[in-house]
């Protein structure tokens, strides 16, 4: 599965490196602690948080995540767009709630680090 | 030392595509698919051949045997003689220049010179068979595509810099990187750490080394971010591992052993709601690294050090 497909299926909106959409997606990771996703993400995951500064994208880059999707409709910062448009990491905006929006990833098939 | 370039610059790349011709074979830049013809074709259905395949002449072929090559030349030749029209067999040239797949590209281009020839069918050694066919064009294309596929392997391996430990000699090589933290600077904070990430990837550090060392650095930078007014990162990047030191010249932490217990936190709680300060960055650390060493003093400062070996038992997982 790719990320454009979860962009399609949940109607998720681009905020960042529309072009890196093709990118493949290996499963998913759900977490606000940056210390947590450092340590338990794996390459490839989409990230799904509600931290909107531009550190999100560093981790992301750090740990070679495929995307970050926000939760609640929360923006990304304008340092985090630009970061993440430098980087070529997808930020999308999901209006769902965390607990909602992994439920679907997961009947979409994805699955996380056990 | 302008003029010398100018001397000696192209020279050189005569003699690159002089090595090329010898290193090449033909096999490397003929081609494989090849339209043929059965000597039984009627030189009447030769025109459309050659117009619908935009060529100028092609190999007859007899079950998988080359028996000779026909040419524009030929079919304009029998048009010019008004000659009733009969099988290719008949008008095509029948003995044949050939090549072998195995020759060296050198011996194809002394036969295009010698014969003024345009093409040369390649044949199996033993048994005779078409293997391909190799034009003028085809030299060409395949010496360029040879150069371009060079040019692009220098690249990479410059931009890799990996073979910085192969051309050094030394009985031991250590590479020292360091990289300056500012305190509270939450805007650059990472920025150390992907720096770091990358040159280490460029040296050819293995992957898997290479994902826990940035882990660890990026937990030390942003301890040095949110608790302390800045310090730095030391890389030491060996053959046989890579050893980080992180130093800062304040506050220092009072209780080494609770500071490691997971949960276990100091940061103030705007820090926390960035998501940071979850008492997990130590250990962290210390999980991914093979050495752990930590010493500080409070009001002196605070020295890590730390170091990752390759695995070699474990591959890299991804």
């Amino acid at each position: 599965m790719i990320l454009a497909d979860l962009v399609e299926k949940l109607g998720l909106e681009v905020r960042s490196a529309r072009g890196n959409l093709g990118i493949e997606v290996t499963g998913g990771y759900a977490s606000d602690l940056l210390s947590d996703v450092i340590a338990n993400s794996r390459k490839g995951n989409v990230w799904v948080t509600l931290q909107v500064h531009q550190n999100v994208v560093a981790v992301a880059t750090m740990k070679d995540l495929a995307g970050i999707i926000l939760v609640r409709g929360r923006e990304p910062e304008e340092d985090t767009v630009q970061k993440a448009e430098t980087e070529n990491i997808p930020v999308m905006i999901s209006r769902l709630p965390t607990f909602e929006l992994v439920g679907r990833l997961y009947n979409l098939g994805l699955r996380g680090v056990i | 030392m302008s003029d010398k370039e100018i001397e000696v610059g192209p020279e050189e790349r005569i003699s690159k595509t002089q090595e090329m011709v010898y290193e090449m074979k033909v096999g490397d830049v003929m081609t494989r698919k090849v339209i043929t013809v059965h000597p039984k074709t009627f030189m009447s259905e030769l025109r459309e051949i050659l117009r619908e395949n935009r060529i100028s002449g092609l190999p007859v072929v007899d079950d998988g045997r080359l028996v000779g090559l026909v040419s524009l030349e030929d079919f304009i030749k029998w048009l010019a003689d008004r000659q009733d029209d009969c099988p290719i067999e008949a008008k095509m040239t029948g003995k044949l220049e050939t090549l072998h797949e195995d020759d060296p590209l050198v011996l194809a281009v002394g036969k295009f010179e010698k014969t003024g020839l345009g093409r040369f069918p390649v044949v199996d050694r033993d048994r005779g068979r078409l293997a391909g066919i190799l034009t003028k064009g085809d030299v060409i294309e395949g010496l360029l595509k040879k150069l371009e596929i060079d040019y692009h392997q220098e690249e990479i391996y410059r931009h890799r810099a990996s073979h910085i430990f192969e051309d050094i000699e030394a009985d031991r090589t250590t590479l020292l990187f360091q990289y300056d933290v500012k305190g509270q600077d939450f805007k650059q904070a990472g920025g150390s750490s992907s720096r770091l990430k990358r040159t280490l990837k460029r040296l050819g550090v293995r992957p898997d080394v290479v994902r826990r060392v940035v882990i660890a650095s990026y937990e030390a930078e942003m301890n040095l971010v949110v608790f302390t007014e800045g310090g730095k990162i030391l890389a030491r990047v060996r053959p046989s591992g890579v050893l980080l030191e992180v130093e800062d010249s304040g506050p220092g932490i009072a209780d080494i052993q609770k500071a490691l217990q997971p949960g276990y936190s100091t940061a103030p709680d705007w820090v926390r709601e960035l998501g940071f300060g979850a008492g997990m960055g130590l250990n962290n650390i210390q999980n991914t690294s093979d050495r752990f060493d930590i010493q500080s003093e409070p009001g002196k400062g605070t020295l890590l050090k730390v170091a990752f070996y390759p695995k070699e038992e474990h591959g890299d997982t991804g």
